[in-house]
């Protein structure tokens, strides 16, 4: 889908551009309607939910109603979010993050590494590419770590989506502890000194150094609205299943399941919720377009946000399909102490937060 | 005859390029010999810190995403 789709935006063989000016204004205006259309949906969802033969009141009707709502809002929130992080990615990529990070020191490179780890453009497919590059480019492992962690858990997806669905305060938490979890745990990795641990193959990699440099093209406004959108394309048609059916189990913890048992499994009090929260999720596979939807449900329902905060960090920092991938580059061992850094810092974050707030 | 490499270890996106060049060489009636590169040492010896990338008679011109259809026409035919 993605091939012909570019092929029909780039006009291939034509060498028609179509004017800046038109770009810019019919950004403008998708935008105005975009907004026009989120303030609609609430009502527009409410109507619906009242001309179905199901009591507005009534479990299945507040699930339905979750569903109707949030499903065209979420998909909304994400498109214009990833169009946004596209055309901002435009500016930096993984070559260049590498350039920029490699002759840092640690400390302020984890710090550096971990904020990049947000804005550089990066499909897990890539994971080992990147890494290999890192350390090739003689950044420190505990660098490269920081920048591995941060990448998939603080990612666009996850903040805007949080953003949107469970409000700013709560998403600029989530920043700041993911940060701080990444910048934290990589430093850490990195005073452990365990780079033998690594697979032989990538040590001796190492000392050799890539041979080529990847070419910088000049690119336009134009061009960058144009990768906004092929990125919005990509990520939206891949993940739309995904919020489908994180939206269809919140729906369904927003109707059916009570208050009182969540407050009591996933509340502050319960002490043990953040280890289990932490424990359901490494093992979960699922990206951040379907854990936030069950995210803002629990949060509904009463659940602890320290805890909820954990549990988001734990499916998106630590699935077991990254791990299998990073297994190629390092050893069992490494992984073993990747697994235990983070997910100590995920528990002190959760665990924390539900002690001083809860 | 263009040697092209494309660098990537099997994600979605790194087949679809690959499909890409050919359909492009073939359009532009270009004699290419395809190959796919997905040993992650011989990609990280290129260079490129992110997949795919695109390797044309030994020389890197693409790194990251699926290339543009004109960009590539344009290195095919350099």
């Amino acid at each position: 889908m993605s091939a012909s789709g570019f092929a029909d935006s780039t006009a291939p063989g034509s060498g028609r551009r179509s004017s800046p000016l038109l770009w810019y204004l019919g950004t403008v205006a998708a935008f105005a309607l975009w907004v026009g259309v989120y303030m609609g949906l609430e009502p527009a969802a409410e109507a619906i939910t009242h001309l179905l033969p199901v009591a507005r009141e009534s479990r299945l009707g507040e699930a339905l109603a979750f569903f109707l709502y949030d499903t065209p809002k979420v998909l909304m929130l994400l498109a214009l979010v990833v169009f946004v992080m596209g055309v901002v990615q435009s500016f930096f990529s993984p070559e260049k993050t590498r350039a920029f990070l490699s002759g840092r020191r640690e400390g302020a490179g984890n710090l550096m590494a971990a904020g990049l780890g947000i804005l550089t453009p990066f499909c897990s497919c890539s994971a080992i590419p990147l890494f290999i590059g890192f350390v090739q480019a003689g950044i420190p492992l505990g660098v490269t770590f920081s920048f591995l962690i941060a990448a998939p858990m603080v990612n666009e997806v996850a903040l805007g989506l949080l953003f949107g669905l469970v409000g700013w305060q709560v998403a600029l938490l989530y920043l700041a502890f993911g940060l701080g979890v990444a910048i934290v745990s990589g430093w850490v990795i990195g005073r452990l000194h365990i780079e033998s641990w690594l697979q032989d193959w990538v040590r001796e990699l190492n000392a050799t150094g890539g041979c080529c440099r990847v070419p910088e093209d000049e690119i336009t406004g134009v061009e960058r609205l144009r990768e906004g959108l092929a990125s919005m394309r990509e990520i939206v048609g891949r993940v739309w299943l995904w919020i489908l059916v994180g939206i269809a189990v919140g729906a369904g913890i927003h109707g059916y399941v009570p208050a009182e048992l969540m407050a009591r499994i996933m509340g502050a009090e319960a002490w043990w919720s953040v280890p289990a929260a932490i424990g359901l999720g490494i093992p979960m596979y699922s990206n951040a377009a379907g854990i936030i939807p069950v995210v803002e449900a629990l949060l509904d329902k009463g659940a602890a946000l320290g805890t909820t905060l954990a549990f988001m960090m734990a499916v998106l920092a630590l699935s077991l399909p990254e791990i299998v991938i990073l297994r190629k580059v390092l050893k069992g061992k490494l992984i073993a102490v990747f697994v235990a850094i983070v997910g100590t810092g995920i528990f002190s974050v959760g665990f924390l937060f539900n002690f001083l707030f809860g | 005859m263009k040697d092209v490499k494309v660098l990537g270890p099997g994600c979605k996106r790194c087949e679809t390029t690959e499909a890409m060049v050919r359909n492009a060489a073939e359009r532009l009636g270009i004699e290419a010999k395809v190959q796919k590169v997905t040993d992650y040492a011989e990609i990280a010896r290129y260079g490129v810190a992110s997949t795919p990338g695109i390797v044309i008679d030994g020389k890197l011109v693409h790194a990251g995403g699926l290339p543009r259809e004109d960009k590539l026409e344009e290195w095919l035919t350099a």
